[in-house]
């Protein structure tokens, strides 16, 4: 019996691999599984290999195993490229059309998919048949599956739901037949519990929408798409706008309009994107107007690897504007956080009234996971100082000083509109008022009324520990790598090794303090990450993190980083 | 009720003295004025050059953002608040240049926010470089043995990009080019006017006297249509582009902000931004 399964279907992009997966993954979510999937897909519509994997457990992981158990194949492709991993003894379903062949340490079941298909209406459900073939392995009753089929084809009519339902049924007993219901391959039974099952785009969506977002000026990009296309479904609800600009250059510019304005507005891009943005985000901290930007990371530097994944815009994020302005910079690592990290970003940028970088990495944009409830009162709104009307009054007949030089450097803002409140606004260097000038004594008290506005400042929990004290070594990691690390640390304690989990949520202002404190009494020290420069690594050092034993765990294939990686590096090291 | 004085600050332009410029700024205040804006319900966004700095000479809401940028800051302001008379401003440089991608695409999306170029066929901040309306065998700095490129038409690319108002006036028509402006804040879509506002520093071929002998001034065709876009065409083509006054407008247009889904008609920073409970648990649906 099965604790926990690996599970894979590959084909042709185009064919229904995807909706396979998806069928899949969600159908199992709802018999309370901790699902995790993860698309290996290229930057092309039809055609090339592709592969949806889903890990399906009783607990949660947060990673992709280095192993399939069962390999569903469309075409031969995906057996000579996939079948390497699948374990010994395990299964490779595929349709018998192509006359599949496969290497000796699996067992090949070749299922007439299509032909099945097509005798219960339609080739195309070939997907549906190799589903039901899966769930008579692994020992699950087919109408786990009617739920799902429902709601993708109910509207398309009764009679094409039971066409699926009669694939799937004859998936399964053409399985039977085969002997295919192997006790070895059932899954032990999960306890029910529904669960919320979405991608990391989805919960920022719902997380913008949460925290109050009305305009989100975009530009469409490999991984970032998916924010615009879910908050421009669910903005008429709440009377915000989406807005498909030209280039991110107009993307970034018109953010900082809707801001200045008093709108929450954010916008969402990639690597290439976030390098475009960069003279604006520069406007953003000159001019003190909040705004959040999304940054979707994957494989760099240009048109890299648009639908890999990679974590290697953290130096970009932090240094790449010219000149210097006080920044926030968020790393969500889960679902859930990026829920509430929007949120939270947009309460930084207004009570800080700086530009707030949110980075997450392909892996956790596109990853469909199991979530855990998500509670609309994690999200509070807090929009930082704003004029009132005494403000107002006090500067009544002359300008409002937008810029006023305060103990903690923040000014209050007032929006267009308001009477009484006519100041200037200018990426030139300006006065209290706003009007420029450019005379050192000015330049240097609003330079330092800026910088001040961060100085000292602490985000919570930017460091979160798990793990052993004293340990033998500490595993330090970002993003969506909180999966394999959490997977590897277990493997390590089970192996004798007292290890900790260090994971950090924000990389500006630089938790030093917070990851001074981790790392104490860690004997070796090892940063995760997927990069080929050690970015997180120099970081830690730059902002002066006493470390200098750490060693770098890199990753830069383009695909993510499995916990046997990372296992296999810390037992080396051991 | 504000005058033009109301629209007056104290602030001195960074401009030469003679610069279009000038008239330019005097045009916007006595265009606001006798619309009855009062000064806090306007807000001009402006780029980057000599002209650039106009937000910061006339008495609203001003924002002068980086270098090109001008339309989509303005947009943006506009979505937020779209009960703002907003005003976008820059020299050519800013707006055909560097900018001329948001030109085209802010001409496309049709909101109601006006455009104002100054356009002096040269880089004057830079001190005195070709710009992107420069005549073909102009020269300047970096064109020293005359300009090889050919000038973009101001008025020809707005009217071939679908524009619904166009309007352009010289300096020396301070009459016209106030008439211009209200026109173009009174119409509800996206309106440009494009403004011949000589350089007197660094542009010595299309001086004041230049335009006062080459301007097709509008006003003075009776039978001209400026509601039919093809003879509109045909009139700034055969003009070299260098037609004044109103050249074309279509008042049946809808502005982006009329056809947005949902959005409402308060103000977006009127509205209350906390999600009800009930939205959240049906948002919820989708994903379990």
């Amino acid at each position: 019996m099965l604790e926990q399964l690996s599970w894979k279907v590959g084909g042709q992009q185009g064919e229904g691999v995807e909706s396979t997966g998806e069928t899949f993954a969600i159908a199992l979510n709802r018999q309370g599984y901790y699902v995790y999937s993860f698309r290996h897909f290229s930057s092309r519509i039809k055609g090339g290999h592709s592969n949806d994997k889903v890990r399906v457990s009783l607990k949660q992981y947060r990673a992709i195993a280095d192993y399939t158990d069962v390999l569903l194949a469309f075409d031969q492709e995906s057996i000579d490229v996939n079948a390497h991993e699948v374990r010994q003894g395990g299964v490779v379903i595929a349709d018998s059309k192509f006359n599949p062949t496969a290497p000796d340490h699996v067992r090949l079941f070749s299922i007439p998919l299509t032909k099945i298909a097509e005798e219960c209406g339609s080739a195309i459900m070939k997907n549906m048949v190799s589903l039901g073939a899966s769930a008579c392995l692994l020992g699950l009753p087919i109408e786990i599956f009617r739920e799902v089929v429902e709601e993708r084809f109910l509207r398309k009519g009764q009679r094409i739901v039971d066409q699926n339902m009669e694939a799937i049924s004859r998936g399964f007993n053409h399985m039977k037949e085969l002997g295919g219901a192997d006790p070895e391959f059932a899954l032990r039974p999960a306890d029910g519990t529904r669960r919320l099952f979405m991608m990391g785009n989805e919960a920022l969506g719902l997380g913008a929408l949460a925290a109050g977002a009305r305009v989100m000026p975009a530009y469409p990009i490999t991984p970032a798409s998916d924010v615009m296309e879910y908050l421009i479904k669910q903005f008429p609800k709440v009377g915000g706008v989406v807005v498909q600009t030209e280039d991110e250059i107009a993307a970034i510019n018109m953010t900082i309009g809707a801001a200045y304005g008093g709108a929450r507005a954010l916008t969402c891009t990639a690597g290439p994107g976030l390098s475009l943005m960069m003279e604006a985000i520069g406007l953003a901290g000159m001019t003190e107007t909040p705004v959040v930007i999304i940054d979707t990371q994957r494989g760099g530097p240009s048109t890299g690897l648009p639908t890999k994944q990679e974590q290697s815009d953290m130096l970009a994020a932090l240094f790449g504007t010219h000149g210097e302005i006080p920044k926030i910079v968020l790393n969500p690592a889960t679902t859930e956080e990026c829920f509430t990290v929007v949120g939270k970003a947009f309460n930084l940028a207004e009570r800080y009234q700086c530009p707030v970088i949110i980075m997450t990495d392909l892996q956790l944009s596109l990853s469909k996971q199991t979530t855990e409830p998500l509670r609309l009162e994690d999200v509070v709104i807090d929009r930082g100082a704003v004029a009132d009307e005494a403000d107002l009054a006090a500067a009544a007949g002359g300008e409002f000083p937008r810029y006023r030089l305060t103990d903690s450097g923040v000014s209050k803002r007032v929006f267009p509109g308001t009477k009484g409140g006519l100041h200037h606004v200018t990426g030139v260097e300006h006065m209290e008022t706003g009007r420029p000038n450019e005379t050192a004594g000015n330049r240097k008290q609003m330079m330092e009324k800026r910088m001040r506005k961060l100085q000292g400042v602490e985000i919570e929990d930017s460091v979160v520990r798990t793990g052993d004290e004293s340990p033998d070594i500490a595993i330090v990691g970002i993003g969506s790598n909180i999966g394999a690390i959490a997977e590897a640390k277990e493997w390590l304690q089970r192996d004798g090794l007292k290890v900790a989990h260090v994971h950090i949520h924000a990389i500006l202002p630089f938790p030093k303090r917070q990851l001074q404190e981790a790392l104490s009494g860690a004997k070796q020290v090892v940063v995760v990450e997927n990069n080929a420069t050690a970015q997180l690594r120099h970081l830690m050092s730059f902002f002066g993190v006493d470390c200098p034993h750490a060693q770098s765990f890199l990753k830069y294939n383009g695909q993510a980083i499995l916990p046997v990686e990372i296992y296999e590096f810390c037992k080396e090291m051991n | 009720m504000a005058t033009v004085k109301d629209f007056r600050n104290n602030v001195r332009p960074n401009w030469c003295p003679g610069c279009g410029d000038f008239s330019v700024q005097a045009s916007i205040q006595r265009a606001l004025a006798g619309l009855g804006k009062e000064p806090h319900e306007v807000a001009i966004v402006s780029g980057i050059g000599c002209s650039g700095r106009i937000s910061g000479y006339i008495n609203t809401y001003g924002f002068h953002g980086v270098h090109g940028r001008a339309l989509p800051a303005a947009q943006g302001l506009k979505l937020a608040n779209r009960h703002l008379t907003v005003i976008a401003a820059g020299g050519d440089g800013d707006g055909f240049g560097i900018g001329l991608n948001h030109f085209m695409h802010a001409v496309r999306r049709n909101m109601d926010i006006t455009y104002i170029v100054m356009d002096n066929q040269i880089y004057g901040l830079t001190k005195g470089q070709h710009s992107p309306t420069s005549a073909h065998g102009f020269e300047a700095k970096t064109t020293p043995q005359g300009n090889i490129e050919n000038a973009i038409i101001p008025t020809q690319v707005a009217l071939g990009a679908g524009i619904g108002f166009l309007a352009q006036g010289f300096s020396s028509d301070v009459n016209q080019l106030v008439q211009l402006i209200e026109q173009a804040i009174q119409y509800r879509g996206f309106a440009l006017v494009n403004v011949f506002s000589p350089c007197v520093t660094y542009n010595k071929i299309n001086t004041y006297d230049w335009f006062r002998e080459h301007v097709y001034n509008l006003d003075q065709v009776p039978d001209y249509d400026p509601t039919d876009r093809a003879a509109a065409m045909q009139m700034v083509v055969k003009t070299g582009g260098l037609a004044t006054g109103l050249i074309y407008r279509d008042d049946s247009r809808v502005p982006y902000e009329d056809q947005i889904p949902g959005y409402p008609e308060q103000a977006l920073v009127e509205e209350e931004l906390a999600l009800s409970e009930e939205i959240f648990q049906n948002a919820l649906k989708q994903f379990a």
